[in-house]
């Protein structure tokens, strides 16, 4: 399985609720607090967290691509 | 009864949609549907108030998921389906059309509808807002506006009343509390609130009272108040919603401001809410709590499509909300009430963005951002290891 995550960034609404659920992932501007995408193809160890910030994002500004391979 | 393995949730919105995309994340293979009694896809609330209404995004921009995506996940939707009426004894619920549909697990996700004020009922120019039409039916409405009038300086009525501005309208905000929000955001941010809106051209009208329209024709022109006549020839009412539970009268379902659950959002047995809509057993607070919140329709699901897989978990979150007005974005974090002591921990609320901590008792209950997204984050955990 891979996992690639994309940001629709106009929708964020600087929630954060993404940095806490997996913060090896995503962060927040400074000025903002508009999401940054650290690893847009997380490690195994990090799905399952991006999958609940994706679920969590209140503003469904977490796209995810899941395809099957290494 | 024998093990079911399929869901049918009613409520095809945030919390509906979250609950049927979780179970599939979580590897649930039954059937999974929808029936929502609006005519289009699941869409999101929050920018109808703000980007839809301005006019910067178009409705289509609000879909939370193309109907593809859903096809692929393998969730039925059945748009433009009312429900009228639950069996639990049979398990099942049926539709306007007469349709009965039956449920190993239910899932009440049907959310609010807009409080209403009787002397306005039927009189043209008055509108409420919560779904995609009424935002359009608004849109349309102040393109030919000069002068808006707004019932109700809670979180919505003041979104609109900022947007109003920005479309260039004059606009009046009017509410018998003293102070606008204070409810949600506590005294002191909602006295800063109220000066933002008058820096920027807003009439608040605190302690005052709406009482009736003055129309001519059929149409509004004015709105009668207790400090006198307010010229409007359009009308917003934003007084509160109420949970959308009529429907369940008579199920044997527990209502009581929205359905009332235990603290794993159960209503009664393989039926379940979410949302909105759902008044939950919060063991942490030791009462039963509803949200009103975009967070809380997302996160309460999660734990519905856990409970139903059979996590066995109590719901209980850090209740979280934002809202948009005139530039500035407040974030809320907790649960903040109008006699907190504010304590501010980074910033200065007098000239820009601040950071500053809610507190009851000498207990941090509520955090709250001003423009300082990731300031209000930090202070997060302050209620978590309270
Ligand atoms: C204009 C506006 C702005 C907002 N802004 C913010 C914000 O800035 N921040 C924030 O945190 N929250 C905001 N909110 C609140 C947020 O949108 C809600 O908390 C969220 O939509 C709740 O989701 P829900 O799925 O529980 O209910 P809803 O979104 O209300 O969805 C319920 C759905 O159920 C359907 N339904 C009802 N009865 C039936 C029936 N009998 N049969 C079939 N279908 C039925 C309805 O048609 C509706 O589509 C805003 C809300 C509005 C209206
Ligand atoms: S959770 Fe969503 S809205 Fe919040 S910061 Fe992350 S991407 Fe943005």
């Amino acid at each position: 399985m891979v996992l690639r995550v994309e940001i629709d960034e106009p929708r964020c609404v600087a929630a954060g609720h993404c940095v806490t659920a997996a913060p090896e992932v995503f962060d927040q501007r400074d000025s903002d607090g508009v999401v940054v995408l650290l690893d847009a193809a997380p490690p195994a160890g990090e799905r399952e967290r991006v999958r609940e910030a994706a679920l969590l994002c209140p503003a469904a500004a977490i796209l995810l691509h899941e395809r099957d391979g290494a | 009864m024998s093990a079911r393995s399929d869901v049918l949730i009613v409520g095809a919105s945030a919390a509906g949609l979250a609950t049927a995309e979780s179970l599939r994340r979580r590897g649930f293979t039954g059937t999974v549907r929808l029936v929502g009694e609006e005519p289009h896809p699941p869409y999101d609330r929050p920018p109808l108030s703000k980007q839809v209404l301005l006019g910067t995004w178009d409705a289509g921009r609000t879909v939370l998921r193309p109907p593809a995506d859903l096809a692929c996940q393998g969730i039925e939707v059945l748009p433009g389906r009312r429900a009228v009426a639950v069996d639990t004894g049979r398990r099942e619920v049926t539709l306007a059309d007469g349709t009965r549909l039956g449920y190993g697990d239910l899932v009440l996700a049907t959310g609010l509808t807009p409080r209403r004020l009787p002397a306005f009922e039927g009189v043209a120019g008055v509108h409420t807002l919560r779904t995609l039409d009424d935002v359009r039916r608004l849109r349309a409405a102040l393109a030919a506006a000069r002068r808006l009038a707004v019932i109700g300086a809670g979180v919505l009525g003041c979104e609109i009343a900022a947007t109003g501005r920005a479309l260039g309208l004059e606009v009046t905000v009017i509410d018998p509390a003293p102070v606008p929000m204070a409810d949600r955001l506590g005294a002191g941010t909602g006295l800063r609130l109220a000066a933002l809106h008058r820096e920027h051209g807003v009439r608040l009208l605190t302690g005052t009272k709406a009482e009736a329209p003055v129309t001519a024709g059929g149409r509004v022109t004015a709105v009668v108040t207790s400090q006198g006549p307010v010229p409007a020839d359009a009308v917003v009412i934003a007084v509160g919603s109420l949970p959308a539970t009529d429907w369940l009268r008579g199920s044997g379902l527990p209502l009581d401001d929205g359905i009332v659950c235990d603290a794993r959002c159960r209503a009664a047995d393989h039926v379940y809410a979410a949302g909105d809509v759902a008044r939950w057993w919060h063991p942490g607070q030791g009462r039963t709590v509803r949200l009103e919140n975009r967070s809380n329709a997302a996160e309460q699901a999660l734990a519905v499509a856990d409970n139903i897989l059979g996590a066995d978990r109590a719901y209980t979150p850090v209740p979280y909300f934002w809202t948009d007005q005139h530039g500035v974005r407040v974030q809320i974090f907790g649960d903040p009430a109008a006699g907190d002591h504010l304590r501010v921990t980074e910033g200065d609320p007098d000239s820009g963005p601040f950071t500053a901590v809610a507190e009851a008792g000498g207990r941090p209950v509520g955090v709250i951002g001003w423009n300082s997204p990731r300031g209000a984050r930090r202070a997060r955990h302050l209620l978590t290891d309270a």
